[in-house]
């Protein structure tokens, strides 16, 4: 984490009305040298009963990290870049407060390894200025990594927004949804 | 006027107190100072500081909001008797979980290995030293044999003053006894070796790992262990060449190692238990029921968990209630992620095109 060539004027959008479901992210991200080969993106039936709608969910990499603030043991923190890290393995005990208290259902409890296993943008490939794995290969683009100026070129009619509201709670990330031109926010609830 | 480093008052008084406690178990464990050893005056003010500061930042850290749930809640079920019920589960955890690290195991078998012998080395090295330098521990030279020049001599080995074993002299028990910290060392060596390969190597965790969070520790291990190695090395094979300067560096070692205990990633040692007090507290609230996810409606954690979440969050500032009452905690991860999906679909479905 010392020397890194992490590119600050890339960032990540994404637009789960473009995720076809493929599932092409879920190999991908367990080719990330950080996860241990294990994939940590989410790809999920909305409502499988009434609708063939999917989703796909990388962290978000939230500006005030709830998952690390409700964590009893300190294991997850935020580097400069604004990269939320993966639990520490030797502090975290296992508890999963931040599977529960992340307001987007990112993080991961492996069960056999008594460890919580996040996406951490896969820091590996982006400290060394590459785009994340998953990125790399979605085929509809519901997962971009690109400069502004590259999005606001190839989706003229979205805006990139990371506000979201919860009831009463505001939460603001590192990662950006598409949503319609001129959205300045996204309200869950 | 505000200071730059507050002190926590809490966790100085703790501190305070378990070191007076551990300066009056030595006064007395070694009978006022007849069986202290004052070879050993440096690592015994070592360890006095590495107790006071890991006792300092354990009580910072019970501190923190979700650390004193958890605290909170495994005292209350000590109280009210509902741990004895969990007995089993303790020691299994503990056999399991502390003393063979078994969790690491299914990440690999060889980080498993290596953690193992890593953790048994410095675990039995602690068990040897800490009553050693604090004067719990000493060994004598039984009278009765070590007046006649025929006997063989027997070696007695005191707790707290009192006898609890006694030895041959040049036994292979004695000969296992006294060279204790030399099979540590070998296996701390062993283990710290595969570590630092693995560290060098991995991609995954060069990205990731820190020098003095990650290698530190482990040549700090390595030192400590190759110049323990050396001090018997020296008046074994080299009639004691160079002993002055492994004594010297060793010592630096073993001190700088204590003293970064409480700071630095040795004080995940002190943390660990706390993986068995989130089991039982798993176990225990899975008696008062699961929670029910309103979006999968599926059981997706206890509701105890889910509504002392709702309790740490707030008092983290980091309010979830809804208009209705209900709360965004009460959905389960996956509950989330569609509502979230939904949400954006309802606002690209009010633009008027689903795409853009």
């Amino acid at each position: 984490m010392e020397t890194t060539a992490y590119k600050t004027d890339m960032e990540f959008f994404v637009d789960m009305q473009r995720c076809i479901g493929c599932r092409a992210c879920e190999m991908a991200c367990a080719e990330c040298e950080t996860n241990g080969h294990e994939s940590m993106i989410h790809v999920n039936y909305v409502e499988r009963s009434t609708t063939i709608q999917t989703t796909v969910q990388v962290c978000m990499h939230c500006d005030d990290p709830v998952c690390a603030k409700v964590c009893p043991a300190d294991a997850i923190s935020k580097d400069d870049f604004g990269v939320v890290h993966s639990a520490n393995t030797s502090r975290c005990i296992g508890c999963s407060n931040c599977v529960m208290a992340c307001p987007f259902g990112v993080p991961k409890k492996q069960e056999q390894y008594d460890l919580m296993m996040k996406c951490n943008m896969c820091y590996d490939r982006t400290s060394a200025g590459k785009k994340p794995m998953c990125a790399t290969v979605c085929p509809s683009q519901a997962l971009y990594y690109g400069t502004r100026e590259e999005i606001a070129r190839m989706r003229p009619n979205s805006t990139p927004v990371n506000t979201f509201i919860f009831g009463q709670l505001t939460v603001t990330t590192k990662v950006n949804i598409m949503m319609p031109k001129g959205s300045t926010h996204l309200k869950v609830h | 006027m505000r200071h730059r480093f507050p002190i926590d008052k809490k966790a100085f008084l703790a501190a305070a107190v378990a070191t007076l406690l551990c300066v009056a178990f030595s006064f007395y464990g070694s009978r006022k100072l007849q069986n202290f050893d004052p070879a050993l005056i440096a690592y015994l003010f070592g360890t006095l500081f590495a107790l006071a500061g890991a006792v300092y930042r354990y009580a910072v850290w019970l501190q923190r909001p979700p650390t004193w749930l958890y605290f909170k809640r495994t005292w209350q079920f000590v109280f009210n008797g509902s741990l004895l019920a969990h007995l089993w589960l303790l020691t299994k955890e503990s056999v399991r979980n502390l003393a063979f690290q078994a969790f690491i195991y299914p990440r690999s078998r060889l980080r498993w290995f290596a953690h193992f012998m890593l953790a048994s080395g410095c675990l039995a090295a602690f068990a040897i030293t800490i009553p050693l330098t604090l004067g719990w521990i000493h060994f004598t030279l039984d009278p009765a044999s070590a007046a006649d020049p025929a006997a063989i001599k027997i070696y007695n080995a005191h707790f707290f003053g009192f006898t609890v074993m006694n030895f041959e002299l040049g036994s292979t028990l004695a000969f296992l006894i006294f060279h204790a910290l030399t099979w540590c060392s070998w296996l701390v060596i062993i283990g710290c070796l595969i570590f630092l390969i693995k560290r060098l190597t991995n991609a995954g965790l060069i990205a990731t790992q820190t020098f003095e969070g990650d290698l530190l520790p482990l040549i700090l291990l390595i030192i400590i262990s190759v110049t323990g190695l050396g001090l018997n090395f020296s008046y074994a094979f080299l009639k004691g060449f160079a002993y002055d300067f492994m004594a010297v560096t060793h010592a630096i070692s073993v001190i700088l190692f204590l003293v970064w205990i409480p700071f630095g990633k040795f004080f995940h040692i002190i943390q660990r238990p706390a993986q068995i007090g989130v089991h039982v507290y798993l176990k225990e609230g899975e008696k008062k029921g699961m929670a029910i996810c309103p979006h999968t409606h599926q059981p997706f954690t206890t509701q105890l968990h889910v509504d002392d979440l709702k309790t740490v969050t707030k008092e983290l500032g980091f309010d979830f209630t809804l208009e209705d009452g209900s709360s965004h905690l009460d959905y389960s991860p996956e509950g989330k992620r569609s509502l979230l999906a939904k949400a954006h679909l309802a606002a690209r479905c009010e633009s008027g095109t689903y795409f853009g």
